[in-house]
């Protein structure tokens, strides 16, 4: 069926490998940047003609009645795909349709079978529209529809055909993860339906039985009459069809539990939880018109599955934003920065100790069909105990039913792509599943909060035997996926969805190495947001794509980037641009930067709000440059900052002083992961231990007499401190003549992008970091070398060390002593470890100069 | 300093007006360049005691007894039992033959003694249901007694068991005790000096004898410290210095501290100044220099001498609390005002040579009040070898009065203060070299080096 000459040629991994080369070998692998080919010299050349702006996902679907059809896109935005002929893509990806998808009676058999299909992967490019998608494909189950299967795909639609190539592995297993669990969802709406239909089928059977039986009595005259004979018709037809839905329904949840054998003491635990539902009569010429409505993907599966597929496919989209290049800069960071674990703290980020690496080059395909089929058994076999149990336990369903593999029920054409596809899976994968498993069994919010409402209405049991397809009662189902979705108080508290994405094991572990800023970004932003307008937005804006206003609105608190501009680097848009120029205005600053700023507001959350994200440091990087470029002295304040001397951020008005405390706290060394060493607003006098915890403070000038007790504290503690009256547009700190951050904070600088001026402090504070490590550690530099040498001689290689080979003033030394002071601290007292022992505060006792602008 | 954040002129004078002295932030001799803040009482610290080279004590009114470690700061131990304030502490060495333990015994304004021992933190004895609160605590190492004074003076053995006591029939009762030689101690109760004997019968029982009633003092005795074997001090509010023998108990020297001498050929004087100006609060000594804090200032005695070596009037914005002399040439005083000063008796310059002398003073930032206490004091005493006492440096942290202080030398200084917290002053070049050999041992341990 492939029929497409563009179709990618790639079925295995090695094929790929061998042409490309590793160019180092000597480099580590995740160290290696993959080279574009020398040929492919122009790098825009390949997106030039491509009709869409961004990549983006598009779910399409192979409708019987009208053919290959796009049913939506994430993001969802016309801008996304431009003039992109959707339904010209939909038609290339849907046609190259894989595995004939085989339903009806299978000879032999005398029941319809559903066929348990593997979800098929391919990459296809369309070089004249210049696009390339990975394409997943995989069918769900429809009652109505023909052969009671609909064939759906989702791609990755990239102008970038080696971003697709290189991301395989990993679009892959997102997929994957999202197709299971549309999947999952779509098998329990199935049976559900199935049920339903079950019942109606058994309702009109007993009325069919019963005016037959009237007919009986009515005399044997009008037994053999037409009507009657249609009546006997009509009855087989429908034994017949209760015949094949229960077949059906059996084969639908027979789909994880086949080998168990208790399988029948399940069903009369399930049967017990079968919701109540009123059954219809289905008249004999049922509507088998062509023009009958096809239920919508939402309908065919369980709303909390689609919702959290959909989830699963946004954070996919999100992570892969930005060019390949852009993927490949933030892996490498990731990597090199899980290197230096001692230096991170001082201007890093955390790294998350997961085992992105491992993710990275995990199989797929077979696996997740394990853990999708081993979760449901605990939960049929022992629903009301789901945290009593063993990794045994949980593995060994697990393993046995990935030996059966679905494919048995499959045709030949089924087991070849599984050998395909079974050629990515690697050894390891076993291995780490009583892990996954394991971290998704203790994170699991409370299934049996699900279950409860279902013991109490038990009221009719009659004689089913299903139990899979009850309403909420099962949760065999529950990938996990499922686990993403919103449950009832999340809803209310947007705050609380994002806590429960960050904690998901799922994220964290399937996640590529550069995406794992995103869920904090994520929640803190929204985290912000709720907090400072949780009545303008609406809860309903959780209930994902319902409709494109609200995906608008999701946009704005869901992304990363601004949707509208092309590059992940860029920053995204305020929401509140007005109260942006009216900040450029009074801080008198030069208004070349691009508009993108946030507001105060937004602005705000450094502080002990919580994680500070990347997104708030860029958004930092901005006020910083600003700062720079504003402040003559600004150096001066930086350096303050750089060497341990408390800032203290004097002003009037709080959302000046708080953005510009939130600007500075990039220069912060060791800030804390929750910016504990930065206060971003307080007011009234201030104490020892207030300078003693905080090194950057935002404090608010009081003009009234209660002002004076403030002063009098700021001059009590002057000699510990430097104050940034922005104001009066003033600094009194100690003189600072050095050359080392001329560089940082370069008065007329030619940066004009707060992200950028950002990137370029990070490499600087690296530098700096770089060097702290090494005068932290270097044996010499601290230490006698031979046994008559006193310290004076240290010292003074020390000194030397500083001024000679790393060329540093007196003022740029006590930076990198400061760093290294810190680092020595943190070695020795890593912060996990508990520590009754208070901080330790360094001062110097030198004189402070004012400095005017 | 500052005028440009304070604004008006008001603030502006008043600044300069109460800043008698002023170093500025240069202060190269300061090498206190690190702090750490203890936190844990919960009220006025009032008193420090060191129990050996890295543990330190600390008492309040809060009634609590806190161990803690200088070299880390971390809190070691935590000693509650007292309803009350402690009114006051001490170190107890119980030497056995083979080994020499610690204890602390503290008194409290519950009327009850506690002995404790630090490493553990239990309370070893307790005497509780005293008549009146003890005051002031006495070890005799020598004969492992323990005397408490107050309105009666009871005598322990290191069991806590009273020996003897004497009541007294002064209404201040007993608020300082020293020992002197030849088994007795002495007594300071309001304006006079009680010298007690001690002496061992027979039976090895205790008693107590009133030998002397030493009443020179024309005010309420403030101070009473040993000097060196020979001699004892003592210093009354006001402003009487006397050097006693410790032997016989005759005046070795008389000095009558009186500031106003200083400040008559000024004009800014008005009236005759307060007694608490002159009041002496406290004496210390190193056997040759007595260093005595009356009012604000600061006043070093020379015993060798007997006369002054140098002196300020104005050594602090507010009463000086607790003083001590470090070495020959520089002591430390901390006050009511918070700070915590660093001082070095420096030789003045020529005499001959009076306007380079202005100039010199000029130099070192001298304020306006202060510059004319300089120059006359010169004819007031009119002792040739006189010298200055020249501020090096000061410790701003506490923003309450530091009630007092405790060097561990080059470990490190404790202050505790009415702020509720104690401060850890230590110098931050020796702290960042140890913490460097510390962390090369953890490499090496860890096998990393």
């Amino acid at each position: 069926m492939i029929g497409s000459p563009d179709v990618v040629a790639f079925t295995k991994e090695d094929d790929y490998g061998q042409s490309n080369p590793d160019p180092w070998p000597a480099l580590p692998e995740e160290f290696s940047i993959p080279l574009y080919p020398p040929v492919d010299s122009n790098p825009w050349s390949k997106t030039s003609y491509a009709k869409f702006t961004k990549d983006f996902i598009l779910i399409s679907e192979f409708s019987e009645q009208v053919g290959p059809q796009p049913l939506l896109t994430i993001p969802d935005e016309p801008k996304v795909c431009g003039t992109f002929d959707l339904n010209y893509f939909s038609l290339r990806i849907m046609s190259v349709d894989y595995q004939a998808s085989f339903v009806g009676h299978p000879p032999g058999s005398g029941y319809p079978r559903l066929s348990f299909v593997e979800d098929s992967r391919v990459v296809l490019g369309d070089s004249k529209e210049g696009a390339f998608a990975y394409v997943h494909h995989l069918t769900l189950y429809d009652l109505e529809a023909r052969g009671f299967v609909r064939p759906f795909c989702m791609a990755y639609v990239s102008a970038d055909e080696r971003k697709i190539m290189l991301q395989f592995q990993e679009l892959s297993l997102r997929f994957s993860q999202a197709s299971e669990c549309l999947k999952a969802g779509n098998r329990r709406a199935f049976a559900k339906e199935l049920q339903r239909k079950l019942q109606d089928l058994e309702y009109t059977h007993s009325v069919l039985q019963r005016e037959e039986g009237l007919q009986r009595e009515a005399g044997p005259q009008t037994r053999y009459s037409a009507h009657a004979v249609e009546k006997a018709n009509e009855l087989a037809n429908v034994e017949k069809s209760i015949y094949e839905h229960r077949d059906l329904l059996k084969q639908i949840t027979s789909y994880h539990r086949r080998p168990r054998e208790d399988e029948m003491e399940e069903d009369e635990e399930g049967v017990r939880r079968r919701p109540s539902y009123t059954p219809q009569l289905i008249r004999a010429k049922s509507a088998k018109c062509f023009d009958k409505r096809l239920k919508t993907l939402q309908e065919l599966c369980d709303e909390r599955f689609y919702e959290a597929s959909m989830e699963l496919l946004k954070e996919t989209e999100r992570s892969f934003r930005g060019d390949l290049c852009y993927l490949h800069t933030c892996r490498l960071d990731r990597a090199l920065r899980k290197k230096q674990t001692l230096t991170n703290f001082l201007f890093e980020e955390e790294v998350c100790d997961n085992n992105e690496d491992e993710v990275i080059i995990r199989p797929f395909c077979p696996v997740n069909h394990s853990v999708e089929s081993s979760t449901p058994l605990d939960g049929t076999a022992e629903p009301f105990s789901e945290t009593s149990h063993t990794l045994e336990s949980e593995l060994g369903p697990g393993e046995s039913q990935l030996e059966s593999s679905p494919s048995d029920h499959t045709l030949e054409t089924q087991d070849s792509s599984e050998e395909t596809k079974g050629s990515y899976s690697s050894g390891n994968s076993r291995t780490k599943q009583p892990h996954y498993l394991d971290t998704v069994k203790s994170e699991v919010p409370d299934l049996d909060s699900d279950l409860t409402p279902d013991h109490e209405r038990e009221s009719s049991s009659e004689d089913m035997e299903t139990t899979v397809g009850d309403d909420e009662g099962d949760n065999g189902d529950h990938t996990p996926m499922s686990l993403l979705e919103p449950n009832g108080e999340c809803e209310e508290t947007p705050v609380e969805v994002c806590e429960s994405d960050l904690l998901l094991p799922i994220d964290t572990t399937c996640c590529m190495a550069q995406d794992g800023f995103i869920y904090e970004d994520l929640s803190v932003d929204i985290a912000a947001e709720s907090q400072h307008n949780t009545s303008a937005q609406p809860p309903q804006t959780l209930v994902v794509n319902q409709e494109p206003q609200a995906l608008h609105l999701l946009q704005d608190h869901y992304t990363v980037g601004s949707p509208s501009k092309s590059s992940g680097l860029e920053l995204p848009v305020g929401q509140h641009a007005d109260s942006v120029s009216r900040m450029s205005v009074e801080d008198g600053s030069d208004c070349t930067m691009s508009a993108s700023t946030g507001s105060d507001r937004a602005v705000s959350p450094i502080g002990y709000a919580g994680v500070v994200t990347l997104r708030q440091k860029k958004k930092a990087g901005q006020g910083a440059l600003r700062f720079v470029r504003q402040y003559p002295f600004a150096m001066q304040a930086l350096w303050c900052l750089l060497s341990g001397r408390t800032l203290v951020v004097f002003g009037e008005d709080e959302g000046r002083v708080r953005k510009l405390v939130s600007a500075l706290a990039l220069f912060v060394p060791g800030p804390g992961k929750c910016a504990e060493r930065v206060q971003a607003w307080m007011s009234g006098p201030f104490s020892l231990s207030d300078i003693y915890r905080w090194k950057l403070i935002g404090l608010q000038r009081v003009t009234s007499p209660v002002g004076s007790s403030t002063l009098y504290s700021l001059s009590r503690y002057s000699r510990y401190i430097s104050i940034l009256d922005i104001d009066q547009k003033t600094l009194h700190c100690p003189p600072y003549r050095g050359q080392l951050l001329s560089n940082m904070a370069n008065h007329r600088t030619y940066i004009r992008r707060g992200s950028t001026y950002f990137l370029h402090l990070q490499s600087m504070l690296c530098q700096l970091a770089a060097k702290a490590f090494l005068l932290t550690f270097t044996h010499h530099l601290h230490l006698p070398v031979s046994s008559e040498e006193g310290t004076e001689v240290v010292q003074g290689r020390r000194h030397c060390f500083l001024q000679e080979q790393l060329g540093l003033g007196e003022e740029d030394s006590q930076i990198l002593l400061y760093l290294s002071q810190l680092i020595t601290q943190y070695y020795l007292q890593p912060p996990t470890e508990s520590c009754t022992a208070p901080p330790c505060f360094f001062f110097k006792y030198t004189t402070s100069v004012l400095y005017k602008i | 300093m500052l005028r440009w954040i304070l604004g008006g002129r008001e603030a502006q004078s008043s600044l300069e007006k109460s800043s008698v002295l002023c170093i500025g932030e240069e202060q190269p001799q300061n090498c206190f360049t690190e702090l750490q803040v203890l936190k844990g009482h919960f009220d006025i610290v009032r008193f420090l005691v060191q129990i050996d080279d890295f543990r330190c004590a600390s008492a309040g009114d809060d009634g609590l007894v806190l161990v803690w470690n200088i070299e880390t700061g971390e809190k070691l131990q935590e000693l509650r039992g007292h309803s009350q304030q402690i009114t006051a502490i001490t170190t107890f060495v119980c030497r056995s033959p083979l080994t020499a333990q610690i204890l602390l015994i503290t008194a409290s304004s519950d009327r009850s003694l506690s002995l404790w021992d630090p490493d553990t933190g239990n309370r070893v004895q307790t005497i509780s249901d005293l008549q009146s609160s003890v005051k002031c605590l006495l070890v005799l190492e020598r004969l492992c007694l323990c005397l408490s004074g107050g309105e009666e003076l009871c005598v322990w053995n290191k069991d806590f068991q009273l020996q003897c006591h004497q009541q007294n029939h002064s209404d201040t009762g007993i608020f300082v005790l020293i020992e002197l030689p030849k088994n007795c101690v002495a007594a300071a109760m309001d304006k006079e000096i009680v010298i007690y004997r001690l002496t061992v019968s027979a039976n090895s029982s205790f008693s107590l004898t009133d030998m002397h009633h030493l009443s020179d003092h024309r005010d309420q005795i403030r101070a009473l410290i040993n000097v060196n074997d020979n001699i004892f001090a003592t210093g009354s509010h006001a402003g009487e210095l006397i050097l006693w023998d410790a032997i016989d108990y005759n005046i070795l020297a008389y000095e009558h501290i009186l500031w106003e001498e200083s400040q008559s050929a000024s004009e800014i004087r008005v009236g005759p100044s307060k007694p608490s100006e002159m009041s002496i609060q406290h004496l210390c000594s190193n056997g040759k220099l007595v260093l005595a804090a009356v009012g604000c200032g600061l006043y070093v005695y020379s015993v060798l001498t007997k006369t002054v070596v140098a002196y300020r009037k104005v050594a602090h914005d507010s009463n000086v609390l607790h003083t001590m002399l470090l070495s020959d040439s520089e002591l430390m005083s901390c006050s009511e005002d918070g700070s915590v000063r660093l001082w070095e008796i420096q030789d003045l310059p020529l005499p001959a040579e009076p306007a380079s002398a202005a100039g010199f003073f000029g130099l070192l930032t001298f304020g306006r009040g202060s510059k004319q206490t300089g120059p006359p004091s010169k004819k007031v005493f009119d002792v040739p070898n006189l010298k200055m006492l020249e501020l090096i440096g000061d410790l701003i942290g506490h923003s309450g009065p530091i009630q007092m202080f405790v060097s561990f030398k080059e470990n490190g200084l404790v202050t505790c203060s009415a702020d509720h917290l104690l401060i850890l002053w230590k110098n931050g070049e020796r702290q960042s070299h140890l913490r460097s050999l510390a962390l090369f041992q953890k490499l090496e341990e860890s096998g990393s080096l």
